[in-house]
């Protein structure tokens, strides 16, 4: 315990020293935090200044190992760390694919020579990574995907469409799935691809959403090459490589419910409805803030024991499906309270006054989540079967 | 602390899980209810609870108990809750035992605790007077005369109030209903003149009763805590007890749940297994998530009471609005895909629900914890 308690003190010091003020002011924007990449423009000195300050410790990736950049450190440091942030009010100093995807999936499938060549440019953030899993008639059913690479003596020939790619417009390079054997059963013939997205033949096309933003792209691949090196894990067995990394999308999407909120809604309700001797004056809502709030406490505290839990090995394998589910039900159940509490204040949709209408956007964005990454229903059949052994399908 | 049992709650866990598999299980609770005991509780058991230990889980070792923790005494309610086994534990271990040993005083701890720890003493609260749980409406009247008190009033729903030899009475010494203040705590001898208990039978089958006080004396030196301020000492001790009503609903919920899953496994129906049916399935899976929620929040409020006990208020009342809930979907959700076998007697899942009504009504219900907590949040 000694040490973890130097670990901390030290960790405060070093971050009240070195984290800029201006990172420590609730975000804005996406584009507050760094995305890195070839093409990726700071928005500001401070933030450029606190990327390169937190790559020197390797501390935009604390997990992993020192050879590749990464911090090296433990599990107990790493969540002491991100408490401190939390605590100081650090922003991320870089989010990407290539650190919550990409990389994990390197550390476990990867070949020596694959580490060395992308880890150390994911946690400088030199290279921003994008992910090419689902296609116009893959969703749900992502196996079916057709894609096809065909292997051409020193190299595969890339040809087909993925859609729903994060970023693919900014982004350098992506890791793709794609069918090296048209024969074989729908999840044996799949094989886990990198390569640039400069490469001759990789056109992207911005998809805008319900919410007016372009997050998401349709890709299409016309006959490009990629060096048979570029192929992760197995030729044929991409699939084992896809299902690890989704179980870490997961992981990522269902925490967003639990992002920590500059204004709880109670806050936020009381500045519309009023307040009647200190309570909020419509009791309807506020006994379903209350009934949100003491769900969304619960499964705060239920991500911390999931963590706990695999830490000693009693973490079901399959617990990120329920992380996904809940976490991201939940979170749609709290922008609707978003919404309700804001009342016709929250349905403006341009202006400086409703900052370009950032709770409408925010909210139609959010029923996105139930979706990607797994529907909740995929979700919930993943649950049924492996957690609870039901028969059938 | 790491949000999982360490190996000493294990080991107790699957020893009572033991134990009472072996010894009380549901059969036990029929044999009782069929037989209208007139005690609606198996003082041997209880005896067996007492040699374990169990009667002094929360009791210090100074007095004789095991000094275990909050965690400790709910993993012992969760395995009471998957086999509904009625036992003085709450009313004795839990609650009399948080009083006297969070207020007493140094000859008060000696009296009774070391009796309670023994088994000689069945002690318990009483709150509650109104129908729904407002523990600072409490109307019940504590006059001052001399260097004693006379106690006018009346209480429902007290746990083991009709076996109970010792009560722990809220009476208001000052101020009027609906203020925190003005409310004291008295240790006072149930057979008591003036005192009057009338077995309530209720819906589930385990024990209560309703005690009326007609100037009913109490010595000074029976009050507990402080005269006047014991608000304090009843939010602890019901803080307590709703952790461990919470636990006992984790225990009954996950129970029925477990007994739904195996027949959705069994069942068939159209030439099927039932659980091949998404629409079932997917209902499964949900109440899964919803009681793994749950089970998180309950053991991070028994944690926090071991922790930082004066700051367990909001995490208390997530445990127990949560477990309330997830408690009545696992039962809702066990007689409906049990189909028409689960609405008959015979069968056990009925008594859960039964169970599981009670615990979500104990100490405030999900909606009471919501308002508490929305104050808390200052909204």
């Amino acid at each position: 315990m000694d040490n973890l308690e130097t670990f901390q003190k030290e960790t405060r010091a070093w971050l009240e020293a070195n984290c800029p003020p201006e990172m420590r002011r609730p975000m804005q924007s996406e584009e507050d935090t760094c995305s890195g990449g070839r093409h990726w423009v700071f928005q500001s000195d401070a933030q450029r200044l606190w990327l390169e300050r937190m790559v020197a410790k390797g501390w935009t990736v604390p997990e992993w190992p020192r050879e590749y950049g990464g911090g090296g450190l433990t599990r107990d440091e790493a969540k002491i760390l991100r408490q401190e942030m939390r605590a100081l009010g650090c922003r991320s100093p870089l989010n990407s694919f290539g650190i919550s995807m990409l990389g994990p999936a390197l550390l476990k499938y990867g070949s020596e020579e694959q580490k060395r060549e992308h880890l150390p440019k994911i946690v400088r953030g030199e290279i921003r990574w994008c992910q090419g899993y689902s296609e116009p008639g893959s969703g749900s059913d992502l196996a079916s995907l057709q894609t096809r690479a065909e292997d051409k003596g020193d190299h595969f020939l890339v040809n087909g469409s993925k859609i729903w790619t994060t970023a693919a417009n900014k982004s350098d390079c992506i890791f793709c799935l794609v069918r090296t054997d048209p024969n074989a059963p729908k999840h044996e013939g799949i094989s886990f691809l990198l390569f640039d997205m400069e490469s001759p033949g990789v056109s992207t096309k911005p998809i805008t959403l319900i919410s007016g933003a372009s997050p998401f792209c349709q890709t299409f691949f016309d006959d490009v090459l990629v060096p048979k090196a570029n192929l992760v894990g197995k030729l044929n067995k991409g699939w084992d490589v896809a299902k690890y990394l989704l179980t870490h999308e997961r992981d990522m999407i269902g925490g967003m419910g639990s992002t920590s909120e500059n204004r709880s809604l109670g806050q936020i309700a009381g500045e519309t409805v009023g307040t009647d001797n200190g309570m909020l004056a419509d009791t309807v809502l506020r006994g379903q803030i209350a009934a949100y709030e003491i769900d969304a406490l619960a499964f705060r505290v239920t991500m911390e024991r999931v963590g706990d839990m695999a830490k000693v090995g009693q973490a079901h394998p399959a617990v990120s499906s329920l992380l996904k589910y809940y976490g991201t039900e939940l979170n749609k159940r709290r922008m609707e309270l978003v919404m309700s509490a804001g009342g016709l204040d929250a349905l403006e949709w341009e202006g400086e006054r409703s900052r370009e209408g950032r709770t409408a956007r925010a909210w139609l964005r959010s029923k996105g989540n139930s979706i990607e990454g797994g529907t909740s229903e995929i979700q919930l059949n993943i649950i049924a079967k492996r957690i609870l052994g039901l028969p059938g399908a | 602390m790491a949000l999982v049992l360490n190996d000493e709650q294990t080991m107790l866990r699957d020893n009572a899980r033991g134990f009472l598999g072996k010894n009380a299980p549901i059969a036990h609770l029929r044999a009782l209810r069929d037989k209208r005991d007139a005690d609606g509780f198996s003082r041997a058991l209880w005896k067996d609870f007492v040699e374990m230990g169990w009667a002094g889980i929360l009791v210090p070792q100074d007095y004789g108990g095991l000094g275990l923790g909050h965690v400790e005494a709910g993993v012992v309610m969760e395995e009471l809750g998957r086999t509904l086994t009625p036992s003085p534990f709450l009313s004795t271990a839990v609650l009399a035992a948080t009083a006297i040993a969070r207020a007493g005083t140094e000859q008060q701890k000696k009296n009774y605790l070391s009796r309670i720890v023994a088994g000689d003493l069945i002690a318990t609260l009483a709150v509650d007077e109104t129908a729904k749980h407002h523990p600072e409406r409490t109307a019940m009247t504590a006059a001052r005369a001399g260097s004693s008190f006379k106690l006018n009033g009346a209480k429902t729903f007290v746990i083991d109030g009709h076996v109970a030899n010792l009560l722990i009475v809220i009476a208001r010494s000052a101020a009027k209903p609906g203020d925190t203040g003005g409310l004291t705590l008295f240790l006072v001898d149930a057979s008591a003149r003036g005192i009057r208990a009338e077995r309530t039978p209720t819906v589930d089958t385990h024990n209560a009763a309703r005690l009326t006080f007609e100037d009913v004396n109490v010595s000074v030196d029976n009050v507990l805590g402080k005269i006047d301020a014991g608000w304090d000492v009843l939010e602890g001790v019901l803080n307590v007890g709703r952790a461990a009503v919470a636990a006992e609903m984790v225990g009954a919920g996950e129970e029925a749940f477990g007994r739904t899953i195996a027949y959705l496994r069994e069942r068939k129906q159209f030439g099927r297994l039932i659980g091949e049916f998404q629409a079932l399935q997917h209902r499964a899976a949900h109440l899964y998530c919803e009681l793994e929620v749950t089970r998180s929040a309950v053991l991070k409020a028994l944690q926090t009471l071991d922790d930082s006990f004066d700051r367990a208020g909001a995490i208390v009342s997530v445990a127990k609005a949560r477990a309330g809930l997830s408690a009545t979907l696992a039962v809702q959700e066990a007689i409906q895909m049990h189909g028409g076998i689960g609405m008959t007697d015979e069968f056990d899942i009925g008594l859960f629900m039964k169970r599981v009504r009670v615990g979500q009504e104990l100490f405030g219900d999900a909606n009471f914890h919501a308002d508490r907590l929305a104050r808390l949040n200052r909204y």
